[in-house]
């Protein structure tokens, strides 16, 4: 019988996860904790700001697959994690964040830094847990790993109040079946229903203008092989939602790319004109659907989602699977496979793929290049940025049009290669977010791609990235406004610039990143732009800041406007005169 | 649209029989899932089921404010939820609980008496001018007692909220009269 303390406790159980790093900042209540963690071989990220400690443990879950772990002290701590809580859970990101507590007797008496953490984070977590004897530490932890990683990803937290940490505990360990014992009302269905599959399978081999619409679950189930030998199968054409760029070459010619309110005219219309979508672990989000009543009305709808809850919560499929998104793929394919044995026949897919080469030879992504001596193109310089880009570079943005323009200019080879904020948008996310994937892939070169709006607020983790030796590149694109907003004020707002302009002197980004100990470069002109991103990837042992001065009038196309349906898609003012051809 | 009283009678409510493991914060669960999401609720009970370390908690809810399968889908996520039985107004056993104290003197003491007694209510205390009375059966019951007491003025009144059943089918019914020790208690 091991007698330690709950601290002690809590970092074995952490061992016992496999944990090898987390992110966190300590204090008061938490302190306990961070003492055992001198002996541990967990290696701790110190950052600047606990939104950081969130936004790492995210960026580290995203290209590892593993749970992230932030670990923060109470009351003001744990509320500014509660950001990165909200986008993990809204991007199902397995995370698990742990929290200092006052002393049991001091709950409920508004002590210093006392807050309700569980009931805070009660709507942003899959499941939260207030320890509350030092006995129940290993199996609190179990328990939240066990939630964070199996069924449909996302969030756990566990608080601990101070006395539970320095209380003494019989260690044990439990099995995994008594985690399960434990968790009665906990049984996520991964195996997909065979005659479900078999409809599905009949559906993908009747139909005419099909489509594979695939989402961020495909992903988080590892299922790219899978998807890859779907697609080989049967020929249909794929689009990959923000949250599952990389899952699917871009470079595959069956490849669509992004749909949705700021996705290519392609990826949006052939979903639009689709009379069957097959949807691989995506959820009929907004952005994607549009109007949801004017959402590819001919469209039959299978949908493969690991949580019953997604299916017929926006549109309700004609086939619903609830299951693993790899395991029902590679199902799916032994099922059409033995349709296809039996002598069935896909129906001829060329006029749809003549259809669709079409609309992409008539609207490919454009933009116009600057004219000398003027500001330069964003687009222009994450090209520069993509074609300079070792094999493998991991991608992470921020929120605004550099978010889009990056998902949509970027070409994404492998998954796990793609870092953002879809569901919840939450700006700041990539600077923090590119530490934790570098710090998770150390192997790979990790380009954060940010705003000035978004730098601005959290920026000040390139000092933990300097100080913890976590070289990162970050491409800064500055068009001197919250470019996003400014977008829709001159689209929807008449031109009425209302509190969007930020600066375009202040702060100094050079001078600022320069102080965080960062390599800073600026770029005003374009033919500066191959000799500043050449620089940038020769430097291995610092992070680069690189600031591009980029045009702020420049904007996101194509656009469909937020409540019209994808079939009001603006395209780039230079396709508009040819705009009726895309039916 | 069918018009509904406050305590969710008609058929337009629907009750869910949701078995939880009993632990800290698992009504918080259910309530703030309920309000995050829109659902509306006509009452709620919580007591502890047969089941160690498990409690059953009734809930009405309002079948126009959302459909009921995402509502079930969505309470199913919560991992302290272990089971949800749908119970359809016309095929389960309702029944609440009423207290209620109403205005009574001398002279109308009798007529308020009166009426408790057609109802199979019970009084539980006795004033100068007030009489406290107390009613169990289907919340449709309660609503008439309700309306009809209401004349005489109502100075509090307290519902628990519906718990429900289902109930049983013919076959298991005579088998339950049958039996010895489930006899007089079905009904
Ligand atoms: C935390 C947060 N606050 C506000 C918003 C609303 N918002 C969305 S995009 C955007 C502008 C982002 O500006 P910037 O980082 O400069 O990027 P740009 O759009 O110019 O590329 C804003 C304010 C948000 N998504 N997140």
């Amino acid at each position: 019988m091991t007698r330690m303390t709950g601290a002690q406790a809590l970092i074995k159980a952490l061992e016992m996860e496999r944990v090898d790093v987390m992110f966190g900042l300590p204090g008061g209540c938490i302190l306990p904790a961070y003492d055992p963690l001198l002996e541990s071989s967990i290696r701790h990220v110190l950052v600047r700001h606990e939104q950081g400690a969130g936004h790492m443990a995210e960026g580290y879950a995203h290209v590892t697959g593993k749970p992230g772990v932030a670990m923060v002290t109470s009351g003001p701590a744990a509320t500014n994690l509660v950001t990165p809580l909200m986008d993990a859970y809204m991007d199902s990101i397995p995370m698990v964040g742990i929290t200092g507590q006052v002393g049991t007797a001091a709950i409920g008496t508004d002590a210093f830094q006392e807050c309700d953490t569980v009931g805070i984070t009660r709507s942003c977590t899959k499941h939260n847990d207030l320890v509350m004897s030092a006995e129940d530490i290993p199996m609190a932890i179990r328990q939240a790993f066990h939630i964070a990683t199996t069924g449909r990803p996302g969030p756990t937290l566990v608080d601990l109040p101070k006395d539970v940490l320095q209380n003494q505990m019989t260690w044990h360990w439990p099995s995994d079946d008594e985690v399960i014992a434990s968790l009665p009302g906990y049984r996520p269905t991964t195996k997909g229903h065979p005659r479900m599959i078999k409809e599905a399978a009949r559906l993908i081999m009747a139909a005419e203008r099909p489509v594979l619409y695939v989402g961020g679950g495909m992903l988080k189930a590892r299922a790219a092989e899978a998807l890859r030998e779907l697609v080989e199968l049967t020929g249909i054409h794929v689009v990959t939602t923000l949250m599952a760029r990389g899952v699917f070459p871009d470079s595959h010619p069956l490849n669509l790319g992004m749909p949705g309110m700021h996705g290519t005219a392609t990826a949006t219309t052939a979903m639009q004109k689709s009379d069957l979508l097959i949807n691989l672990g995506a959820r009929f989000d907004d952005r994607i659907t549009g109007k949801v009543s004017a959402f590819a009305p001919e469209a039959k709808i299978i949908h493969v989602d690991i949580d019953p809850a997604e299916q017929g919560k926006v549109r309700r499929p004609d086939v619903p699977i609830v299951g693993d998104c790899r395991l029902v793929t590679e199902e799916l394919i032994k099922a059409i496979r033995d349709l296809k044995e039996g002598g069935t026949v896909q129906p001829d897919l060329t006029a749809w793929k003549s259809r669709i080469s079409g609309w992409q030879e008539q609207f490919p992504l454009t933009y116009e290049q600057s004219e000398p001596g003027s500001a330069l193109k964003p687009q222009y310089c994450l090209e520069k940025l993509r074609d300079a880009a070792p094999e493998g570079t991991i991608v992470a943005s921020g929120v605004g049009q550099h978010q889009m323009w990056s998902s949509l200019h970027w070409k994404f080879e492998q998954p796990y290669t793609w870092v953002n904020s879809g569901g919840l948008g939450t700006m700041g996310f990539s600077i923090p977010a590119a530490i934790g994937a570098k710090v998770g892939r150390p192997d790979r070169t990790v380009w954060a791609v940010d705003g000035d709006g978004c730098f601005q607020m959290t920026a000040q983790e390139l000092v933990t990235a300097t100080v913890e030796r976590i070289p990162i590149k970050v491409a800064l694109l500055n068009n001197s406004y919250l470019g996003m907003v400014r977008q829709w004020q001159e689209m929807f707002y008449d031109e009425r610039y209302s509190e969007v302009y930020l600066s375009t002197d202040c702060p100094d980004y050079v001078k600022w990143a320069e102080a965080m100990g960062c390599v800073a470069i600026r770029v005003e002109s374009p033919e500066e732009v191959e000799p500043a991103i050449e620089k940038a990837n020769s430097i291995n042992d610092r992070t680069v800041v690189v600031e591009f001065r980029t045009d702020s009038d420049e904007k996101v196309f194509p656009m469909v406007p937020a409540g019209m349906g994808n079939d009001d898609l603006i395209v780039h003012p230079s396709q508009q005169s040819i705009r009726d051809r895309l039916a | 649209m069918t018009a509904i009283n406050v305590h969710g009678s008609s058929l337009n409510h629907h009750i869910l029989s949701v078995l939880v493991q009993n632990r800290p914060g698992v009504l918080a669960r259910v309530a703030s899932l309920f309000a995050r999401r829109g659902y509306n609720i006509y009452s709620l009970a919580v007591a502890p089921a047969e089941e160690e370390g498990m409690s059953r908690i009734t809930i009405c809810v309002d079948v126009d404010s959302s459909p009921l399968e995402q509502i079930v889908k969505q309470l199913f996520k919560l991992i302290d939820v272990v089971k949800i039985s749908e119970l359809d107004p016309r095929r389960s056993v309702e029944r609440e609980l009423l207290l209620v104290t109403v205005r009574a003197t001398a002279e109308s003491r009798h007529q308020v008496v009166e009426l408790c007694g057609i109802f199979e209510g019970k009084v539980l205390a006795v004033a100068p001018d007030a009489v406290t009375l107390s009613l169990e059966g289907h919340p449709d019951k309660l609503d008439d007692f309700e309306e009809l007491l209401a004349a005489y003025g109502i100075v509090e009144l307290q519902r628990t909220g519906r718990v429900a059943l289902p109930k049983l089918d013919r076959s298991a019914r005579l088998r339950a009269v049958n039996s010895p020790n489930m006899k007089g208690q079905v009904g």
